[in-house]
């Protein structure tokens, strides 16, 4: 029986592969992302992932508004009030006063643009792949987890087993691709299988998406937030790095500038099943209440 | 949401934090309809979120379910009483009992698999035996529990015809007849795991409402599937036999009434859900509905139309149940408040899961 939850170096190895190779995750370095959303299209052509419809959310450039079945990588846009940075250089670019004229540093609002590739975060526990009752969600030899959509039944527990909100139901036409059966991203298990990089990662200009084998990204990430503490940065932070979190750590983990919230993440994410025995405990309990109440009812007083 | 909304939610930051004002009009209306009320005490949620987005994602279930979840109960609880009307001497109550399960366990199994996204692939759930999956131990309880509940009920569907029947059909019918007794006991002892394990299906998520409650739930649960089964035998058996069918809906009502109240008791912000919206609206029928079919059975359970009617208000007050928490819960995931605000608190006492 595989662990529920807490600490797991290798859930490969957990879930019975035999020498499984090292696991792969992505780091996401969102104090690099520029927002180009050349990772949701690269992840949509090589996935063949239908569109999710064109609409104008009116939420700055996010268009697509949240992870679903049909969008893998999700990028955040949060626009928010910020005073300038006191070190900028000027690079003289165009502005709202005379040229030569100092900006009034009290009055000048900047605001910042915090932008952020979302993605699934691959848990160490999956709350999505322990609901499943089919086995179509399952652990790769990579660590990662999967939907095999030849099995997939669209029961659709997995959706809002997810803490995080990934994982979602494909509705369209019957007949189309997938249609009815759950979907998310795979960190491009083909391509794994071949030695490449996922296609999110591989098509990222700035390597705000990083692709590895994950004790070496969360290497290189507590060496890139001590970097940014060292420029002055103090916000940023690491989310879903830690092994001791709510779901034993993500394959897939951020650097962020704010609160989790603020990127739609949850703060304190925990796997459902972290509290399963519990639950299986009191429904116990409450099945032997239920019989010793009917055999009650048989028994005592009249008629 | 209006944009302007959506605009504060989005720019509200953990250093200057917004006033959510959906949870502001929602304060108001109800201080307005309810002067006391124990969720006054839970202050206005201050939180952040993306657009004021969810963050989590509500279940794709429709009412197939939450019409599975009585319907189960109401199965399971009429198994139990055609079982022990069949061991005491009760025939009519025997039949209805077993009947009543049978109907209610057939239409709950085409329920369940209208609902999955791809019904022709229902046999898929019996590829694999998965205690982490409530859905896959509900499968393989469901699998013990219909077959036997279907032989005790086919058998009473039957026995009026069995007179009528060619003799080609008669052995078989007879046969039925004799495995009914020892299948209605089978399908007693197996029917208390139907009632309760639809408890876990739901708190076994992350939806925040259905969470918060998983101490409580499955007691809620099998309360409420007493109260129907036995408020539908004291519908369908004269009061003559209807005595443990009276004293096991009574004993679910008030079980479901008191632990549905120190369940709403512990859950902070995440009951909001039950008092609010249509899962509030559902929530207040249900014990309305409970209440008067619990003081009716108790007054006047010895009258056959005010049987009758209080068997009836418990059925009906055990399907609000259903749906209320159902739709209770799909609108905790929908709103971020009910998923940031626990979790931040969470945070800020020291006891994230990750302290």
């Amino acid at each position: 029986m595989p662990s529920l939850s807490g600490p797991l170096h290798d859930p490969a190895a957990d879930a019975g592969w035999q020498n499984p190779p090292p696991r792969k995750g992505f780091f996401t370095d969102t104090s690099v992302c520029i927002g180009c959303k050349a990772c949701e299209v690269a992840c949509k052509e090589w996935n063949g992932v239908p569109d999710d419809g064109f609409n104008l959310l009116g939420s700055s450039y996010d268009n697509t508004g949240s992870l679903s079945a049909s969008t893998w990588r999700h990028v955040a846009f949060i626009e928010q009030p910020a005073k300038p940075a006191s070190s900028t250089v000027s690079l003289g670019m165009p502005s709202t006063v005379k040229p030569g004229e100092a900006m009034n540093p009290e009055s000048a609002v900047d605001f910042r643009w915090l932008m952020s590739s979302d993605v699934c975060k691959h848990c160490t526990h999956a709350g999505c792949l322990d609901v499943c009752p089919t086995g179509s969600l399952f652990r790769t030899e990579f660590g990662t987890v999967v939907v095999q959509e030849d099995i997939c039944n669209g029961c659709g527990y997995c959706v809002p087993a997810c803490p995080f909100g990934v994982i979602d139901r494909r509705v369209g036409e019957q007949g189309q691709k997938n249609v009815g059966i759950a979907q998310k991203c795979t960190l491009c298990y083909d391509r794994l299988g071949a030695g490449k990089t996922p296609a999110c990662a591989q098509a990222c200009p700035t390597e705000s998406i990083q692709f590895g084998d994950l004790d070496e990204l969360r290497e290189r990430a507590a060496a890139r937030v001590e970097a940014l503490h060292a420029q002055g940065v103090e916000s940023a932070r690491l989310y879903g790095d830690s092994p001791d979190d709510g779901v034993g750590g993500a394959g897939a983990f951020f650097l962020l500038l704010d609160q989790p919230e603020v990127y739609g993440l949850p703060p304190d994410p925990v796997v459902p099943t972290r509290d399963l025995p519990q639950m299986w405990r009191h429904a116990a309990l409450a099945a032997a209440g239920l019989l010793a109440g009917a055999v009650a009812a048989f028994l005592g007083g009249r008629g | 949401m209006s944009q302007h909304q959506a605009e504060l939610r989005a720019e509200g930051r953990a250093d200057q934090p917004v006033q959510s004002q959906d949870g502001m009009r929602d304060r108001r209306r109800r201080l307005g309809k309810r002067r006391r009320d124990e969720h006054q005490m839970v202050p206005d949620a201050v939180f952040t979120s993306y657009y004021g987005r969810p963050v989590v994602k509500a279940s794709p279930w429709e009412a197939d379910i939450p019409a599975y979840l009585f319907l189960g109960g109401l199965a399971a609880g009429s198994s139990l009483l055609g079982a022990g009307a069949g061991l005491t001497g009760r025939p009519v109550l025997r039949r209805a009992g077993r009947i009543s399960a049978l109907t209610a366990i057939s239409v709950s199994f085409a329920a369940l698999v209208h609902d999955l996204g791809r019904p022709s692939r229902f046999v898929n759930m019996l590829r694999v035996a998965k205690p982490t999956s409530p859905m896959s131990v509900g499968t393989w309880i469901l699998t013990v529990y219909g077959p036997l509940a279907g032989v005790a009920g086919a058998a009473e569907l039957l026995a009026p015809f069995a007179g009528r029947l060619p003799r080609s059909l008669r052995m078989p019918v007879q046969l039925l007849g004799r495995l009914a007794g020892p299948a209605g006991v089978g399908s007693a002892v197996v029917a208390p795991a139907v009632a309760s394990y639809t408890a876990v299906l739901l708190t076994h998520t992350s939806t925040p409402t259905w969470s918060a409650a998983r101490k409580h739930l499955p007691f809620v649960f099998v309360g409420s599937a007493a109260a129907a089964s036995g408020g539908l035998g004291m519908l369908l058996a004269p009061v003559s036999e209807a005595g443990p069918a009276r004293r096991l809906a009574l004993g679910g009502a008030l079980l479901e009434l008191g632990v549905e109240h120190s369940m709403e008791a512990s859950m902070g912000i995440t009951a909001e859900p039950l008092h609010q919206g249509a899962g509030g609206t559902l929530m207040r029928a249900s014990k309305i509905l409970t209440v008067l079919g619990a003081v009716g059975s108790l007054f006047g359970g010895r009258n056959r139309v005010a049987a009758g009617l209080s068997g009836a208000c418990l059925v009906a007050g055990s399907a609000c149940t259903r749906f209320g928490v159902f739709e209770a819960g799909q609108a905790s995931a929908r709103d971020p408040k009910y998923t940031v605000v626990p979790q931040r608190q969470r945070i800020e006492r020291g006891e994230s899961a990750g302290a």
